[in-house]
């Protein structure tokens, strides 16, 4: 049963005195705050914390954490996100005391595997992207855009030219387009065609000798692999441009397309979509970037070198555009990016798309008499189907199917992203679900579209909280506790 | 004003052009607003800005995405229909979106432009095409 009052803000269930610990008196010589810290350095005022015993604490939060649906517990298509399995197995590596009990300020020299994991991780991940160099330093995917095109800006710079563009579809992830204004470009943005292709005249016009890269994610957010990536790279090359991957669907292409061989200067990785790092919680996270031959010198220093005996951290690296992150990233994602890489192996990874696409086709292929794919009736690792056509039948929206389907057991896909699509539900089933979990959730999309639409407005019905206001939520955010 | 009496953009905007004054009225399409869903807040550039064709001068903001406004004509902005955006009189935000959702050919109008070059006006849409074009999109 659920506990409602365990449930209540931790605010709320303060009480004056109470503790969560009870530290035995002081053994130092007192000192009043004003005599140590200047006037200016003290808060006006204690900070306004709950007063709670450990005990309600660790209930508060568990109670919270067990309203959540979770890739260990539900079925999970959000689309774009690829929300697959992550074995526990490397969770268990990742926490050997070999590995989390490492300090960076440890010498080399006591850290050899560690330098050597790191450095064999560098070269896999340029094998795979087809890339010459490596950085594992970057702390997140978006973090790996910005590096990537603060490094493309000092190649520049080192050329003596000066580009103030970077160019993105309207279909792009909202990060390149921020990655891109903070890292100085201006972002400017290339139409998509209706059938979700980048607009071949739309990108012509806006190529010129302003712009420093072009950032494509392929496969699309629409589940679809550009066909004109081959003249698209060769235009912004004749442009002297670089092309940038977005790698966030990597997990479609694994051991079958690299970036390097269909025209791609720079990518990055998310390793916590394609090699089993953990997935939210605001991180740590990783996203390694790669490179073509001619970037390498200016990425992020420290990499990691050998020189046939040991392996070490190389700083000698006079065009980088330095430390992106303290000490070396997040290894402790970057060992799980490891472990599943060699689990896996060459084969196997390319098994790995292969089932990812295999899925995400059966799925589109139930689904698409009812929810239409505009884009087609071939996908990779995702597909945007609409609602567009129940809606103008019935009034249900994208958002009342999205929402009745947690009801059902099963999370919602992503909704209303792309933009391009109307009422859209972007669904990727990713490799690690059965056919019989797949064709239990189209089965809850069949029934749900059958059911009254005055009870899909209002689901759903089940969880702690329905529908919450989501314009207040945005238009007066209320981020801390109102005393 | 009843949208047959206004030109629109494929990326929708509506524009009503007087000759007289030379002045572009542009707002945001009921079909556009009806998209969009929940609207959150409009972000609109400040008088005196020189805008081009087809520039982004604002944003809409909604609880499904933040959407770009482009400009239909070339010309300087002369006047806005802003919203308030006072965190001590929220309702003053909530009445003005209420007023651009419910009223967008009217009261909903967002700003004015000082129209440079008439040409551009000429590859406006009619509302017949304009709603083709919907009903294209919507499927």
């Amino acid at each position: 049963m659920r506990n409602t009052r365990a449930l209540s803000p931790i605010f709320e269930l303060s009480a004056p005195g109470r503790r969560g610990a009870t530290l035995p008196p002081s053994d130092v010589p007192y000192a009043a705050l004003d005599e140590i810290l200047p006037a200016e350095a003290r808060a006006d005022a204690l900070p306004d914390l709950p007063e709670v015993a450990e005990g309600d604490v660790v209930r508060h939060y568990t109670c919270i954490s067990q309203l959540n649906m979770s890739v260990d517990t539900h079925f999970y298509p959000l689309g774009s996100c690829t929300m697959k399995y992550n074995p526990k197995r490397n969770e268990r590596l990742a926490s050997l005391p070999g590995m989390l009990d490492l300090h960076p300020y440890q010498s080399e020299a006591s850290h050899q595997g560690m330098l050597q994991l790191l450095f064999e991780l560098q070269q896999m991940l340029a094998e795979i992207a087809g890339l010459e160099a490596v950085s594992l330093q970057p702390a997140a995917g978006a973090h790996g855009e910005l590096a990537a095109l603060m490094t493309a800006a000092a190649y520049f710079r080192d050329r003596g030219e000066h580009r103030t563009k970077v160019l993105a579809p309207d279909s792009a992830h909202g990060t390149n387009p921020a990655s891109a204004a903070v890292a100085g470009f201006d972002a400017v943005t290339v139409r998509s065609t209706p059938d979700g292709y980048v607009d071949l005249e739309d990108l012509k016009a806006k190529l010129d000798d302003q712009s420093a890269v072009f950032m494509i994610t392929n496969p699309s957010t629409l589940g679809m692999f550009e066909r004109n990536i081959k003249p698209i790279a060769d235009m912004v090359h004749a442009a002297g441009g670089l092309l940038y991957l977005d790698g966030a669907n990597m997990n479609a292409i694994l051991g079958i397309a690299r970036p390097g061989d269909f025209g791609a200067d720079m990518m990055h990785y998310n390793p916590h979509k394609t090699f089993s790092g953990p997935h939210g919680g605001g991180g740590p996270g990783a996203g390694p970037i790669a490179v073509r031959g001619m970037l390498g010198p200016y990425l992020p220093a420290p990499v990691v070198a050998f020189d046939g005996v040991r392996y070490r951290l190389d700083y000698d690296r006079p065009k980088s555009i330095g430390r992106v992150r303290s000490f070396f990233g997040n290894v402790g994602v970057l060992v799980r990016a490891y472990c599943y890489i060699r689990t896996y192996g060459g084969k196997g990874l390319r098994e790995v798309s292969e089932n990812a696409v295999l899925n995400a086709n059966y799925l589109l292929s139930k689904l698409k008499h009812i929810f239409p794919v505009p884009q087609g009736d071939r996908c990779m690792h995702e597909f945007v189907a609409t609602a567009s056509k129940i809606k103008a039948e019935r009034g249900i929206s994208a958002m009342d199917i999205a929402k009745r389907l947690l009801d059902y057991g099963f999370h919602a896909p992503t909704v209303y992203f792309p933009i391009t699509v109307k009422e859209s539900m972007m669904i990727e089933p990713t490799e690690t679900e059965s056919k019989e979990t797949l064709d239990a959730f189209a089965e809850a999309l069949f029934r749900i579209t059958e059911e009254p639409a005055d009870l899909l407005h209002e689901a759903p019905h089940s969880t702690g909280i329905s529908r919450p206001d989501e314009v207040k939520a945005a238009r007066q955010p209320q981020t801390s506790w109102p005393k | 004003m009843t949208p047959d009496q206004l030109k629109f953009s494929k990326t929708h905007e509506w524009t009503h052009f007087d000759p007289a004054t030379k002045t572009a009225t542009v707002g945001l399409s009921a079909f556009a607003l009806e998209a969009l869903t929940d609207l959150v807040y409009v972000e609109l550039p400040n008088v005196g800005r020189k805008v081009s064709v087809g520039e982004s001068f604002g944003e809409i903001e909604s609880v499904k995405a933040v959407s770009d406004i482009y400009s239909p004509v070339a010309g300087e902005i002369v006047e806005t229909y802003p919203v308030p955006n006072d965190p001590k009189d929220p309702k003053a935000a909530e009445k003005r979106m209420a007023q651009i959702k419910n009223d967008p050919y009217g009261e909903g109008w967002l700003v004015k432009i000082k129209v440079a070059d008439e040409g551009a006006l000429g590859s406006l849409l009619s509302y017949a095409d304009y709603q083709k074009q919907c009903a294209e999109e919507q499927h």
